[in-house]
């Protein structure tokens, strides 16, 4: 394993993806992840941030520049199981209890029974689901859900952690609550986070930087440092700072060609699996 | 499909994008595959031959006749001085046909009557589904040569009761199916057309038929071949001479002298079932104008 | 259940209060008198029968789920195959049965089960299929993310997710394998078969007995299915479809 080349966990330059159909949905990305950040990915629809979030989990590869994760090329960060991922859909197996679908990875990673057992408690009380070992995912709510899925993408203890929309399908209150809940897990779990979002407020709140993208072609438009204080809670939305910020980044959209276009980047290969 | 990319960069349309590419390579595949069958049949009996092995089953001329052999039995006539093979057997085709086609068509529009009937009235759909159901705990295929002689000594005329058979083998699936169709339209557009103050007619074709119309080409082709089925199947205990199903029996009972004859009528017996199969997929493309789900 | 029997005890009051002829339709007492008569006799040839039908099932599922799984694991195979799949569905395939009794004999079994196994091929092969391959991109994404190989991925994700719809497909093939047995066996069979024994009885005119083989038939195909659904229930209680949704 080579020794990582500076401490970034992401870093990449130059980073371009065209799709076969013509679509550029990056151009020459430079970006900079710090270990412990909370980076959010924000633009309109087509602007590539959720192809930018799977460049970095090397689940589309880059057409040309550098990406490293960890240190290493995303391919091998992938191998090496240095993420963790989310999706708007929660992604769970209705054939497995939550406490199966949370052990998953750690099936897959070959953990012993006991470990993964404890491991399951630890996460599931991480994200507030103790009691709920032997329910099935269709007996939860969307909210639920995703904290399951969040259980999961932490257990084995990744140094970064991918959410494309998260809380995409959930309604505003869940999503509040499911926001202060994340701060708590990111802060307990020490973990850098990229988080793809819809949400300006969202962005702001939970963020330590707001990358601000614009479509067609796919690029970064500005980067607004957060410089609200932590820990934040409810009262965080309430502050003055709060709303300059979010107009910053609402004003940093609308420069950047921030509308509804119509026009969307493939984000993954939409084919049948 | 052509992918024509608008916007910033505008791009010529290669050849894999147009219409025609898919086209040849569908036919491609077709000649591919039916070539590699071909050459399995051949493989098979040419290996097992050789060697002698008379697992699963003796191969020789007679079970397993080369392929341009059956190919060139249509050309031979059945009896001697007789008309090629082909003629009878197309007659024949044509005369099973028939019958599948008109079951079909009766099953068919009985079928989707019912179901229009039932749904709008929950009373009757739920006084007359249960029996409807019931009536396919009979395996109808098992009992075509019951209905078959048993109408056949009251008088009515062979065809006409294997007919009655593909009737009954298609009224099923287009009922229960058309059913599910009609009740499938999205409810907000019940209330849509309800805000319009439409009537009960206006709703039925302009909302529910439509909705029902990929459940029922569903139905439609598994009846399809069904009809196809339940006539041949239909014909052959009776003997009735004039269709596939009786060229069948008569085959099989020269099978030792000429085998071809009889595998060439199970061609045409695939063709005929193939056919109409088709013909109801093609229709099903004109009227839903996309292609009929047959990719996974 | 009920509508059963209501359905019987109307038959019974039509046919006696319109002294209908007996030919096609004969009392439903008169079909139990003739069961009832025979009924060790019809009893195994009933057995005989439902040995082919099962025989043909193991075979052609079997066949069916295998090639599900190789048409998954190379796709491309599969989607040029597929219309193939499809057309061979339309193709009378009880057709063939004078022929496979020419190649392992009027009285073997063998012959009968051979047109059971296909026809159960195809029900269970496309459906399966269908499971194997419709599975959530986000899914395999996250398989990926995990580093997890294609065995991997088929062990934990596709083949959990395709049992509902292979029991759809074995459902399916559970009602055609004894229909394909009966029907196969009226193209000639030993006469201790059910099908041999249904045609012998329609051709001497003798309803009764002959509609008695059938109710017997339809018995088997019943029992069957209900034990596949059963195992259906058992192995997959949590899919959708079990927990009572509406499934489109």
């Amino acid at each position: 394993m080579t020794a990582p080349t500076d401490t970034s966990v992401v870093s990449m330059t130059g980073l371009t993806k065209s799709f076969r159909t013509g679509v550029t949905a990056l151009q020459d990305i430079d970006l900079d992840i710090r270990p412990g950040e909370f980076v959010s990915l924000i633009g309109p629809s087509g602007c590539g941030k959720s192809t930018l979030l799977r460049v970095i989990g090397d689940l589309i590869q880059p057409t040309s520049g550098r990406v490293l994760v960890n240190g290493k090329s995303a391919h091998q960060a992938r191998l090496d199981h240095d993420y963790g991922i989310v999706f708007q859909d929660a992604v769970l197996y209705d054939w497995r209890t939550v406490a199966r679908n949370v052990s998953l990875p750690l099936e897959l990673l070959r953990w012993d029974r006991a470990r993964r057992k404890r491991r399951v408690q630890e996460m599931l009380e991480l994200v507030e689901l103790t009691g709920f070992e032997s329910s099935r995912p269709w007996q939860l709510s969307g909210g639920m859900q995703q904290r399951v899925s969040i259980a999961r993408a932490l257990s084995f203890d990744p140094a970064l952690l991918l959410m494309d929309e998260p809380f995409g399908a959930l309604d505003e209150m869940t999503r509040e609550r499911l926001n202060m809940q994340l701060l708590r897990i990111w802060d307990a779990s020490r973990s850098t986070v990229v988080f793809v979002t819809h949400s300006i407020p969202e962005a702001v709140f939970l963020s330590t930087r707001v990358v601000v993208m614009s479509p067609r072609p796919g690029r970064i438009a500005e980067v607004i440092a957060v410089d609200l204080p932590q820990p934040r809670g409810a009262a965080t939305r309430e502050e003055t700072r709060f709303f300059e910020l979010v107009t910053a980044v609402r004003e940093a959209l609308a420069a950047g060609g921030g509308h509804d276009s119509g026009r969307t980047a493939a984000t993954t290969t939409e084919e049948r699996y | 499909m052509t992918t024509v990319a608008a916007g910033v960069e505008g791009r010529r349309v290669g050849f894999g994008e147009t219409r025609i590419a898919p086209a040849l390579r569908g036919l491609a595949t077709f000649v591919l595959v039916i070539a590699a069958l071909w050459g399995a049949w051949e493989g098979y009996k040419w290996l097992w031959e050789s060697t002698g092995w008379t697992w699963p089953f003796l191969v020789d001329d007679t079970t397993m006749p080369h392929i341009h052999d059956i190919l060139g039995a249509f050309r031979e006539p059945v009896t001697t001085g007789g008309p090629a093979l082909i003629h009878p057997l197309l007659d024949a085709a044509w005369f099973t046909a028939k019958e599948a086609l008109a079951g079909f068509a009766l099953g068919a529009v009985i079928g989707f009557a019912l179901a229009v009937l039932l749904v709008h009235s929950r009373l009757l759909e739920r006084g007359l589904l249960p029996y409807i159901v019931a009536s396919q705990t009979v395996p109808i295929l098992a009992v075509a040569p019951m209905v078959v002689i048993g109408l056949g000594s009251k008088g009515i005329e062979g065809w006409k009761a294997v007919a009655i058979l593909a009737a009954y083998l298609t009224f099923f699936p287009v009922a229960i199916n058309a059913l599910r169709g009609l009740q499938s339209a999205d409810p907000r557009a019940f209330e849509l057309m309800e805000s319009y103050a439409s009537s009960r007619w206006r709703v039925l074709w302009r909302l529910r038929v439509p909705a029902s119309l990929p459940y029922l080409f569903t139905a439609l082709k598994i009846s399809a071949t069904a009809s196809v089925v339940g006539a041949i199947i239909g014909e052959t205990p009776a003997s009735i001479q004039d269709g596939l199903g009786g060229a069948i029996v008569n085959f099989n009972q020269y099978y030792s002298l000429q085998p071809t004859f009889l595998w060439a009528t199970n061609i045409v017996c695939a063709v005929v079932g193939l056919g109409l199969f088709g013909l109801v997929a093609l229709a099903e493309r004109l009227v839903l104008r996309r292609a009929p789900e047959h990719v996974a | 259940m009920v509508v059963f029997l209501l359905g019987v005890g109307l038959w019974e009051g039509l046919t006696t209060a319109f002294d209908v002829e007996t030919f096609l339709l004969p009392k439903p007492s008169d079909i139990a008198q003739a069961f009832w008569d025979d009924k060790a006799v019809l009893w195994d040839y009933g057995v005989y029968t439902f040995r082919e039908a099962l025989g043909g099932f193991v075979l052609g599922s079997s066949l069916g789920i295998l090639t599900a799984l190789l048409l998954t694991r190379f796709r491309t195979a599969g989607r040029a195959l597929m219309p193939f799949a499809i057309a061979a569905n339309a193709v009378p395939i009880i057709a063939f049965a004078p022929i496979t009794n020419n190649w392992f004999g009027l009285l073997n079994p063998f012959s009968k089960m051979a047109i059971a196994a296909v026809l159960c091929f195809f029900p269970v092969m496309v459906n399966t299929l269908r499971g194997l391959t419709s599975v959530n991109p986000r899914s395999i994404e996250l398989m990926r993310s995990y580093a997890a190989g294609d065995i991997s991925t088929f062990r934990h994700v596709r083949i959990p997710n395709s049992l509902p719809f292979m029991f759809t497909g074995l459902k399916v093939a559970a009602v055609l394998s004894m229909i394909g047995a009966i029907v196969g066996e009226y193209f000639g069979g030993p006469t201790n078969a059910l099908g041999v024994s249904i045609l012998n009885d329609t051709q001497l005119f003798n309803f009764p007995r002959a509609w008695a083989g059938i109710a017997l038939a339809s018995a088997f195909g019943i029992a069957f299915y209900g034990a596949v659904a059963l195992a259906e229930r058992l192995t997959t209680s949590w899919a959708p479809s079990a927990r009572g949704f509406r499934g489109e």
